[in-house]
Formats: C-alpha cells, structure tokens, sequence
C-alpha cells in the first residue's frame, strides 16, 4: 500500500511550520525522513496520522484521501510507533500489545481468542515473546520500543509510521530495531521513519527525505542525499562525506576537527 | 500452582463470592438478628416461591422493609462509587482521580442542603441533591470548554474551582439553617449515612444507576486504551475524546445516584480501585468489574459496622475516612506493584 503526500502546508496560527511538501512512498519501501531538530518533521507525521487535520493539501493512502478516513478506518491503514510510551498505569507487555487490536474491535467489545493469537504471533515476529507476561515498565528502552512495533504490527496496518525509534536506546538496540524495520519493508509494509541519523538511513532506508525549514530541501536515493553539501544545507554543519566497503556505508566526519593521531 | 489458579479472573470470582456471602451476613447481624434458614425462607416467599412462613411477622418485616434494601443500597453506592473512580483514573489518567473530581459530590451537597431548609421531605432531598449534582457536572463541564490549553487539565481544573464554590454556598446555607434541627440535619446528611435508606429511595436510583454502570462495565476495554493519550489511542482506532465524554456522563449519573441517597461518602472510589490494581492489575477488563464489586463489599463491612458498633450508628462516611486514609496510606509506601509473574 502506498501513501501520497501532495502540497501539504501546515500553520500553528501564524507560524508557518510545513510548505508544500510533497512525496510518496511504494509497497515494501523504506523511507527515512532527516531533517534538524524543530523543522516539523512531527507536524508532518501528526498530520500525516490524521492527528492534525488543519492542513492543506492531501495526504492519499492508496489512491484515498486520508480525510475520508474515520478513526477506525485510519488505523486500519496507519500504524503508529511513538518515540517511546509511558502509560500512567502498569500494563503487562502482552495487555500493550493486545491494545493494538482495537481498531478491529466494536466499542463495547473485549479482545478474544483470536486477538490473543494475532498478539502472540506479532510478539513472535518482533522476537519478544519471551517478555509477554513482563510489566512493560520494566522494560529497557530497546523492548519497549520492539513492543510497540508488536503493537502495531497486530493492528494489521500496512503502512508503519516510526517517529524517531531509535532516540532512546543503546547502540546495539538502535541496529536491532532499525533491522527490524527494515525487514518488515522487505516483506511488504511501508515503513516510514523519522531520524536524525543520516549515516544509518543510509545504510537501512531505500531513499531519504532531506526537510529544512518545513520544506524539502531534496529527496532521493541515499546515495544522492548523503552529501557534503546536502549535510552542510540540512544541518549547518562542515562535513567529510567518506565512502566506505564500495559505498555500502558512507560516514560524516566533521571538518574542523582532526582525527587524533594514531601512535605506532 | 498458587500462581495459575488465582488468574485476574478467579479472583474477580472470588470477589463475586465474597459479596454473596456479605450480603446473607449482613442479615444476621444487627439488632433484630434473622438466622440463615428464615432469611432464605423470606427473600423466596417475596420472589413468589410457595413456602409456608416459619418466621415472625417481625422478621419479615425487618428483612424486607429495612435491612434489604439498606444491603441493596450499600451494594450499589459502592459499586458505584468505585467503579466511577476507575474510570475517572483511567479517563483523565490520574491515579489520584476520584468519583467527585468534577463536582458531583460538592453539588449534591448543596442541593441537598437546599432542600433541607426549604423542610423537603426525604424523597425530595434525594431529588434536589441529584439534579444539583447533575447540574454541577454540566456547569464544569461547560466551563472548561472555554480554557485555554490542556482539555483534561481544564477540566479537572474547572471541577475543583466550581467544587470550592459549591462548598461555599452549602457553608452559607448552613449559616442560614435554623441551629436547632435544620442545621444538625444538614450536617449528619453530608457526613454521609445509609441509615435512611427505603425501597423509595432505591427505586428511585435503581435506574440511573444502571444506565451508568453497564456501559462502564462494556466500554473497560476502550478504557485501556485510552489510559495510552488521546494521540496513541487515535491511531490504535479509538476516539479518546468521543469515550472520554461518553465515560463521564455514564460515571457522572452513578456518581450522582449515589450521592443523593448516601450523602458524602468519601474515599471508596479513590482507595478500592488502587486496592484493585494491586489485586488483578490495571487492566480495566478485570479492574472494571473487581472494582465494582470491591466497592461493593467495602461498603456494606463498613455499613455493618456502622450500623452495629453503636447504637446510633456512627455515619459512613466518617468510617471510610478513618479507614480509608490510613490504608490509602499503606498502599503507597508498600511494596511496589506486584503484579509482575
């Protein structure tokens, strides 16, 4: 399933936040969306969810304006992976989960045995089924964060939203949850994050949205936005743009600060 | 084993027992004590069972007209009270949220005070305190449309100001009431009692209350989700402003059911949710209905005892206070959560 951004401004009053943005994303492809702090990459995820809806322009998904959407159907066609989550109250990872299922429940329904089977085959395929019965709580940031792709995945959406996933956590869990990303676009989801890593959107996404100033500055593989001058346009930064492995990876080191020498 | 057997849902069905038991006990106990057999014998002959009496008329008559529908009363009020603090918590999610958070309890105890010196009769009490508490929540409601920022602070905000005002005016009418009876009056109605409960004050409630608690026990799944913030819920599918303003009207009607036929009986709805929470944790699946029936089972021990203890009956609601506050104390500097396996 894909999603069509086209002509989307976006104003908190006065202040205008988004431009006329415009993109869209196939099946099976992954996107990441760069761009510095405070730009509107949130806005433009918020309005996107349908969480904002004073925009202009249209956000299609399939071919239908998402506008049309009611709640329930727009989760249907959306999920969404917040940076992190903290409920108020003390949920079982499993009961977290398990909420994900409610868009395909009636108001005064509770999940059954099928939601309960859909649950545990979404924490098997995000490899967390070991922690289904554990407080989410006490999660370390990287589960909490594989625990609400679960959730999202059994919301049966196509389309994943992820904003910012990797923020909080370690490293190794920023790879792990990238790679998990990655190999749900393969299958067939749309996945959609927001990031302030360029060097591993290039080595995880299939194109990269460069957004400045609520604009987009440029959009494309990432070979062709993981430049010098697009790192120097995007984040004001003087940076080296190295090659690595035949130009498997490409890492941004910057200009002003030497490497400390190496003694023999 | 212990582990497997006590699931949330055994022990929503050990609850379920719990309260039976109560309630058959609470027949027993008093001054005009009626052994199992007779209790049984009268509550079948009123369902309409051909059994011939084996009891006093007195009996009969201290069953059905004042000791049944006083257990009916505490029943309800605490099924009531508790049930619309869980969802007050879960909607506005606040563990600190309790049944008279928007004003239900400060604006039945105006009106109730109002009728009081206007020398209405008991019927009319319980009507001018739920339509004052009825009223009250509309009014706070309608004033938080108008702030600025935050929909849930502004309410909760709006609740507690017009909470204060009420206050105020019930102090005022107080002042005004006649210090020889209308005052005493006044007063003993607003520390809360269950002693003048009648079968006309339990029809009368019977059906809002009702109206209330059934959504609020089918909508405990939407609960949940609503817990997350309206944003999460949105993309989950679940319109967080729709259920919340749909759980306050439900929550709004029980809390001022019972209010007008209890008076102010505090603390039920804000220490048996978190004593629930600890038992089946918060899942409202099992918090919703165990809470419901925990406050069932608090209030009528406690009834009993107020009704027992002394010979004038202490008011309830003093009880739950000097109960309630010290266990609500227990509850937070005891051990953590346990609900992890």
């Amino acid at each position: 399933m894909s999603i069509e951004v086209q002509h989307l401004s976006f104003s908190y009053g006065s202040r205008q936040v988004l431009k006329d943005i415009s993109f869209s994303v196939d099946k099976g492809e992954f996107l990441s969306i760069l761009g510095p702090n405070g730009v509107g990459k949130s806005t433009l995820f918020r309005c996107m969810l349908g969480l904002l809806s004073g925009y202009t322009g249209t956000v299609m998904v399939d071919g239908v304006d998402a506008r049309s959407f009611s709640v329930r159907e727009a989760a249907k066609h959306i999920a969404y992976i917040p940076q992190s989550s903290r409920p108020v109250f003390n949920y079982s990872v499993f009961d977290i989960v398990l909420m994900g299922r409610s868009s395909s429940l009636s108001p005064f329904r509770s999940p059954g045995k099928q939601d309960n089977d859909r649950c545990r085959w979404a924490l098997d395929k995000a490899g967390i089924s070991h922690l289904a019965r554990r407080c989410y709580h006490r999660l370390s940031g990287g589960e909490q964060q594989l625990v609400l792709i679960a959730r999202a995945l059994v919301q049966d959406a196509p389309i994943l939203m992820l904003d910012e996933p990797t923020a909080n956590l370690d490293f190794g869990n920023q790879l792990l949850v990238l790679q998990q990303a990655r190999s749900l676009a393969q299958e067939g989801y749309t996945v959609i994050q927001t990031t302030h890593h360029p060097e591993q959107s290039y080595l995880f996404s299939d194109r990269i949205l460069a957004v400045q100033n609520g604009q987009i500055l440029t959009q494309g593989t990432p070979a062709q936005v993981l430049t010098q001058e697009t790192m120097k346009l995007l984040y004001g930064v003087d940076v080296d743009v190295v090659s690595l492995y035949q130009d498997k990876a490409r890492v941004c080191i910057p200009k002003n600060i030497t490497p400390q020498e190496v003694s023999p | 084993m212990k582990q497997a057997f006590l699931t949330p849902r055994n022990k929503i069905i050990l609850l379920a027992v719990l309260l039976i038991v109560c309630i058959l006990g609470s027949f027993t106990l008093g001054h005009y004590p009626v052994p199992l057999p007779q209790l049984l014998g009268i509550l079948g002959k009123h369902m309409g069972l051909p059994i011939l009496p084996f009891w006093t008329v007195q009996m009969e008559t201290a069953v059905w007209n004042i000791r049944l529908p006083r257990v009916l009363l505490s029943v309800l009020v605490g099924a009531c009270l508790a049930g619309a603090g869980a969802s007050y918590q879960g909607i506005f999610q606040n563990p600190m949220a309790s049944p008279d958070i928007l004003g239900a309890s400060a604006g039945a105890g105006f009106g109730a005070a109002l009728a009081i010196l206007a020398g209405l009769s008991s019927v009319g009490i319980t009507l001018g305190a739920f339509l004052c508490s009825l009223g009250t929540v509309f009014l706070v409601f309608t004033v938080s449309r108008h702030a600025n920022g935050d929909r849930i602070l502004g309410l909760v905000l709006a609740g507690i100001m017009v909470s204060s005002l009420f206050q105020a005016g019930t102090s005022f009418i107080k002042l005004a009431a006649d210090p020889t009876n209308k005052l005493p009056q006044i007063t003993y109605w607003l520390m809360g009692s269950l002693s003048g409960a009648k079968w006309q004050e339990l029809g009368f409630v019977l059906i809002p209350m009702l109206t209330g608690l059934i959504p609020l026990i089918l909508l405990r799944w939407q609960l949940n989700v609503v817990t997350m913030g309206d944003d999460e819920a949105r993309a989950m599918g679940v319109n967080a402003p729709r259920i919340r303003l749909f759980t306050v009207l439900c929550s709004t009607l029980v809390t001022a059911s019972a209010v007008s036929v209890s008076g102010m009986i505090g603390w039920v709805g804000l220490v048996i949710p978190h004593m629930l929470r600890r038992l089946v944790g918060s899942d409202y699946r099992y918090l919703m209905p165990g809470s419901m029936l925990g406050g069932s089972v608090f209030l009528l021990i406690v009834d009993n005892v107020s009704r027992n203890v002394t010979t004038a009956g202490i008011p309830i609601g003093i009880l739950t206070a000097f109960i309630g506050a010290p266990f609500f104390l227990w509850l937070i500097t005891g051990k953590g959560d346990h609900y992890e396996h």
